[in-house]
């Protein structure tokens, strides 16, 4: 990174600062509808997403960054994903047959 | 023998080594925690009722905690950026404030097991508390981890800025990348535990 695009990175910096701030009481404040569990658990999965893609990309500088490390991330996904349809994947057979 | 790409990059992967390292490391800590988040969507969906978590838990806190762990993920990135302006003063107080922040989320934490123990909520309680303890003890430790690297690159280990700038910019950004990540699991922990 060049020392002169230091200052308007600095800027980003902040403004993604300002909007994990309103993010999180967003959150909070969804919280406190308590909605229907299957909505709640959608809604703060889809605003910890944003929050956490917004961490990785500028914080940690994923969106400016090589791609071998954007290859091993695409296989820890690949095998995370796997991790959490595991649970559901061992019952599959069973929910299959609850269906038919 | 000096040890090679610590900071100039590898041809192959057009990263200097510290960077590759401490992105596999990264990728093995999500499998962990990911594990973890597995095992608690097996266990709440296979349970016949489970508690909100405001049941059990202080939410005002844990929204105290999410600020001071966010702030100190931008004081830790700007530690780096005043590097990157030679600005070694204000790096040193920038890494000061991620330090602190670090400690006040521990004392934080401090005062919510206290509060959980003093009510007789234990691990052994409920299947709730059980998850609670392990994703939130694993993530302090790993709070407690990036406490004693950020310390030491403050103190004693800030002393090669004087004969290595760039590498010990290229340690900052390293040691940035995880206590993000760290910061990035406490951004899903906070609604998983305290909000669903």
């Amino acid at each position: 990174m060049e020392h002169s695009n230091i200052q308007q990175h600095i800027k980003k910096y902040f403004y993604v600062f300002a909007a994990l701030m309103v993010l999180t009481v967003i959150t909070v404040a969804i919280a406190s509808f308590h909605l229907p569990i299957a909505i709640a658990v959608t809604l703060a999965l889809i605003v910890a997403g944003v929050k956490g893609t917004m961490v990785a990309s500028y914080f940690m500088h994923l969106i400016s960054e090589k791609k071998t490390i954007l290859i091993i991330l695409a296989f820890t996904i690949f095998f995370f994903l796997g991790l959490l349809f595991l649970p559901t994947l061992t019952e599959i057979d069973s929910i299959s047959r609850n269906v038919s | 023998m000096e040890i090679p790409y610590t900071i100039e990059t590898r041809h192959d992967t057009g990263l200097y080594n510290a960077k590759l390292g401490i992105w596999l490391f990264l990728a093995s800590e999500v499998m962990l925690f990911g594990g973890l988040f597995a095992s608690y969507i097996l266990l709440r969906t296979g349970a016949s009722e489970w508690p909100h978590g405001s049941t059990y838990l202080n939410i005002p806190l844990a929204t105290l905690n999410t600020v001071v762990l966010i702030a100190s993920s931008v004081t830790m990135v700007m530690s780096w950026a005043s590097l990157m302006m030679n600005e070694f003063k204000k790096f040193k107080i920038y890494m000061g404030i991620t330090i602190l922040c670090g400690f006040l989320f521990l004392i934080v934490k401090y005062f919510e097991y206290s509060a959980k123990f003093e009510h007789g909520y234990f691990p052994s309680n409920n299947t709730f508390l059980a998850i609670y303890f392990t994703l939130t003890g694993l993530h302090g430790l790993h709070v407690i981890g990036g406490i004693v690297v950020n310390s030491y690159f403050w103190g004693a280990g800030s002393k090669m800025w004087f004969f290595q700038p760039k590498r010990f910019t290229n340690r900052i950004e390293i040691a940035g990348l995880y206590w993000h990540f760290v910061d990035l699991v406490w951004i899903f922990l906070f609604p998983v535990l305290y909000l669903l």
